[in-house]
């Protein structure tokens, strides 16, 4: 089954002005991981824009679940490198937020409140927060902020994630950390998920398939799928299998500077 | 030990002691220059004015707050209603902000006497003229808590199917809160110009008009007496809301974490 499809999408923000992206076309399957590469300012975030309904595309087609996109979409999970928790919600509070929002939760809350706060609290143990859940967000760390961020993206089991660069702004250690999880997370329950990254090995490490776009407007150039086994394991990041394939995809990117 | 203790009591106390140190030279310079009571009086006097008098003064105190008061809470609730308005939708904005900017930039003393002849002299001005001073920075604040979502986190909750009610009810109010609380310990002293300016000006009764009444029969021990009352009154008020403040929106002040 297709989850989300592109057809010949062109966009530009201003009416006649610049393309941000232009005339893409990729197909996304159920459960399945992609990632999305590309330089500075070449339309990833657009792209996540269009899925989510949040912009239309200015030509062509975008479908998500077989339909047509027309207006913003019912029960996306999104995050982005800053966490965007809300800064007067405990770390608890903020992941029951899409409870609130979405339905059917949003209607059984009042009866089932006991019942979604225990799931928030196992997913939150999940993701490695078990006893912070009545901190407040300053009081946790920017990768703790972060996995509670994707906590919040997933506690309404949207059939679609979207990451916008959800660990750039982490260190080594804690990126290759949480790359673990989410793919646990992914693994235990699969959902389709658009990732949008700078990190070439962040991209191998985790997509079925990465696509790399160009420099603005933004054009696919690329279409690479991993053929690795899952789980992965961080040993394959040192790999030469492993650098082979992020190698060729610097490639494509390279080859984007030149011209 | 001893000097950093006497500085957190230097630090603590600052404003008592400040404000004695200053009353101690006003008296000296008073006794010292042997000014006339009738042109500036003496601390001493000032209170031994208010002492003799504190009947008239606090039946005039008690109108002065209460015009205030009232012209204050309904300069919040109009604020706050404009404010979401404002603030939420930029049709309303593009509409409305040039003319309350231009409104807000009149002095409000020149509206006292078209208040006057609408509503006669006394209660109902000094309410209006305080509404009409002090709604300004809550609507402004408001509208600036509300402008100002992160458009990622807008993003996020509008991809979860949020209507826009629901983002102002669990996002955009919220968020606001700190703007609104500092805006109201402003507007709360903007609103005591307010109800004093229109009773000095047509009213017979509030501190407004006490002073009025005894700068004319040249009492000035009085005339600061209602100054000072004045000033207590919206301190004591301003406190009151830096609380408040406090209270509801510590999460603003604590940590750097803030709307990141
Ligand atoms: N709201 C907007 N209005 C007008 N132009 C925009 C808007 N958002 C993005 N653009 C333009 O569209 C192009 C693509 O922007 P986009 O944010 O999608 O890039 P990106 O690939 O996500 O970049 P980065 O990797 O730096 O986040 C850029 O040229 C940008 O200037
Ligand atoms: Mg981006």
């Amino acid at each position: 089954m297709e989850q989300v499809r592109f057809e010949q999408v062109s966009l530009a923000y201003d009416e006649g002005g610049p393309l941000a992206i232009q005339d893409i076309s990729l197909s996304v399957a159920e459960n399945e991981f992609i990632a999305v590469v590309g330089p500075s300012g070449c339309g990833k975030s657009t792209l996540m824009k269009l899925v989510s309904g949040l912009t239309e595309p200015t030509e062509g087609y975008v479908y998500v679940g077989g339909r047509q996109v027309a207006g913003p979409q019912k029960c996306i999970g999104m995050a982005f490198q800053a966490s965007n928790l809300l800064p007067w919600r405990t770390t608890l509070d903020n992941v029951m937020l899409p409870l609130e929002i979405v339905q059917p939760y949003r209607s059984q809350m009042r009866r089932q409140r006991k019942a979604f706060e225990a799931r928030c609290r196992d997913l939150l143990a999940r993701v490695g927060l078990a006893g912070n859940e009545d901190k407040f967000p300053w009081e946790l760390s920017g990768g703790m902020q972060q996995r509670a961020s994707i906590c919040r993206a997933l506690i309404h089991k949207p059939k679609l994630l979207m990451l916008d660069e959800p660990f750039g702004a982490l260190d080594a250690f804690t990126k290759e950390e949480l790359w673990i999880m989410l793919q646990e997370l992914w693994q235990e329950e699969p959902f389709t998920v658009i990732l949008v990254t700078h990190d070439l090995r962040e991209a191998t490490f985790l997509a079925d398939t990465v696509y790399v776009l160009s420099k603005g407007p933004g054009q696919l150039v690329a279409r690479k799928a991993i053929e690795q086994a899952r789980p992965r394991k961080l040993e394959w990041t040192y790999t030469d299998d492993f650098a082979r394939d992020v190698h060729e995809l610097r490639e494509h990117i390279g080859r984007i500077r030149e011209s | 030990m001893a000097i950093s203790k006497r500085k957190k009591f230097l630090v603590k106390h600052a404003s008592w002691l400040l404000m004695i140190v200053l009353l101690v030279f006003w008296e000296f310079i008073c006794r010292a220059l042997q000014v006339p009571q009738f042109l500036f009086p003496a601390p001493t006097a000032v209170l031994e004015a208010g002492i003799a008098r504190w009947e008239i003064i606090s039946m005039h105190a008690l109108q002065t707050l209460y015009t205030t008061l009232v012209g204050f809470a309904i300069a919040v609730a109009f604020g706050l209603l404009v404010g979401m308005a404002v603030g939420s939708s930029p049709l309303v904005y593009r509409a409305l902000y040039p003319m309350m900017v231009g409104f807000n930039s009149i002095p409000k003393v020149a509206f006292v006497p078209v208040l006057v002849v609408w509503f006669g002299i006394g209660t109902v001005p000094a309410i209006l003229t305080a509404f009409l001073i002090s709604f300004f920075p809550v609507l402004v604040n408001v509208a600036t808590g509300l402008s100002t979502l992160e458009p990622e986190l807008e993003d996020v909750l509008r991809s979860m199917g949020a209507s826009k009610l629901d983002i102002l009810r669990k996002v955009g109010l919220p968020r606001t809160m700190p703007y609104f609380f500092a805006s109201l310990k402003v507007a709360i002293t903007l609103a005591f110009v307010g109800s004093v300016i229109s009773e000095t000006v047509a009213s017979n009764l509030g501190i407004g008009y006490l002073m009025m009444a005894a700068s004319s029969s040249m009492d000035m021990a009085l005339v600061f007496a209602g100054l000072i009352v004045i000033g207590a009154m919206g301190v004591g008020m301003y406190e009151l809301f830096a609380l408040t403040e406090k209270r509801f929106t510590g999460w603003a002040n604590r940590g750097s974490g803030g709307v990141a």
